[in-house]
């Protein structure tokens, strides 16, 4: 499924205007360390973390993950937000916990 | 993939996260480029990715240098840190020395060093306390390279 279909079942907000809209999500991981990220995630997964400073890009890049959702509401830094686009990384938001967008998001992907 | 060899040098800047992993994203970028299969390039990113961001968090940044040919990725990352007074603890999963700022970032989990080493086909590491660290890092591209070298 593509992240912007994904964007609009799911009903969530984008940041990151049009940037990465097209990419292919395949499945998804959860989890706040970095290192553990890189090292378990696979290539497609969309992620969610509650980080949201600069480098979840740069981790996000490096196992090619397409999608970064950030739950909660939490605010994003707008250094973060540019970074994405620039890589073509969306980073979608929500007012929902992990726990409910991995359940809404197990019947989709 | 050519004969040549492409070397390539980086700055990694002191404690500044939002550069920090740019040197990785481009030698990355260079291997999709060259056409170097992808569980190849993810190898490298990360280790390479773990070596910088130490350099970032522990040793007020440093270099890194890529040398790139049709066998092997090979990185050296140099920084005029701190130093690891005790290599053999620092390599076990889970122990860290990063501060709580670092922590809450995500990062200083204790699985820098083990990831280089899951990722790396050799990795070697030279560190001197009150003069910094070396780490090498080579990763092979081709699967026949290993009994090679």
């Amino acid at each position: 499924m593509k992240v912007r279909e994904f964007a609009g079942q799911l009903n969530m907000e984008i940041l990151t205007g049009e940037n990465g809209l097209e990419k292919e999500i395949k499945g998804m991981y959860i989890c706040d360390l970095l290192s553990w990220v890189m090292s378990h995630a696979t290539k497609g997964d969309v992620w969610i973390t509650v980080h949201t400073h600069v480098n979840i890009v740069a981790v996000a890049v490096m196992v090619d993950i397409p999608c970064i959702i950030i739950p909660e509401g939490i605010e994003v830094e707008e250094a973060t937000i540019k970074k994405a686009s620039e890589e073509d990384i969306a980073i979608l938001r929500t007012s929902k916990t992990a726990y409910q967008i991995a359940c809404e998001a197990g019947k989709l992907l | 993939m050519s004969d040549g060899i492409i070397r390539k040098s980086f700055v990694i800047p002191a404690n500044d996260f939002t550069i920090a992993g740019e040197a990785s994203s481009s030698v990355k970028k260079m291997l999709i480029q060259l056409g170097a299969d992808p569980q190849k390039v993810k190898k490298t990113a990360i280790s390479m990715y773990e070596a910088e961001l130490n350099a970032v968090i522990h040793a007020n940044g440093g270099v890194a240098e890529v040398e790139i040919d049709r066998h092997k990725v090979f990185i050296r990352i140099k920084d005029e840190g701190p130093g690891i007074p005790d290599l053999e603890l620092a390599m076990q999963e889970g122990y860290t020395t990063a501060p709580d700022s670092i922590r809450e970032m995500g990062f200083g989990a204790g699985m820098g060093l083990p990831n280089m080493k899951r990722y790396a086909d050799k990795l070697e590491i030279t560190t001197e306390v009150g003069k910094g660290t070396v780490v090498e890092i080579t990763v092979f591209l081709t699967d026949n390279e290993k009994e090679d070298h």
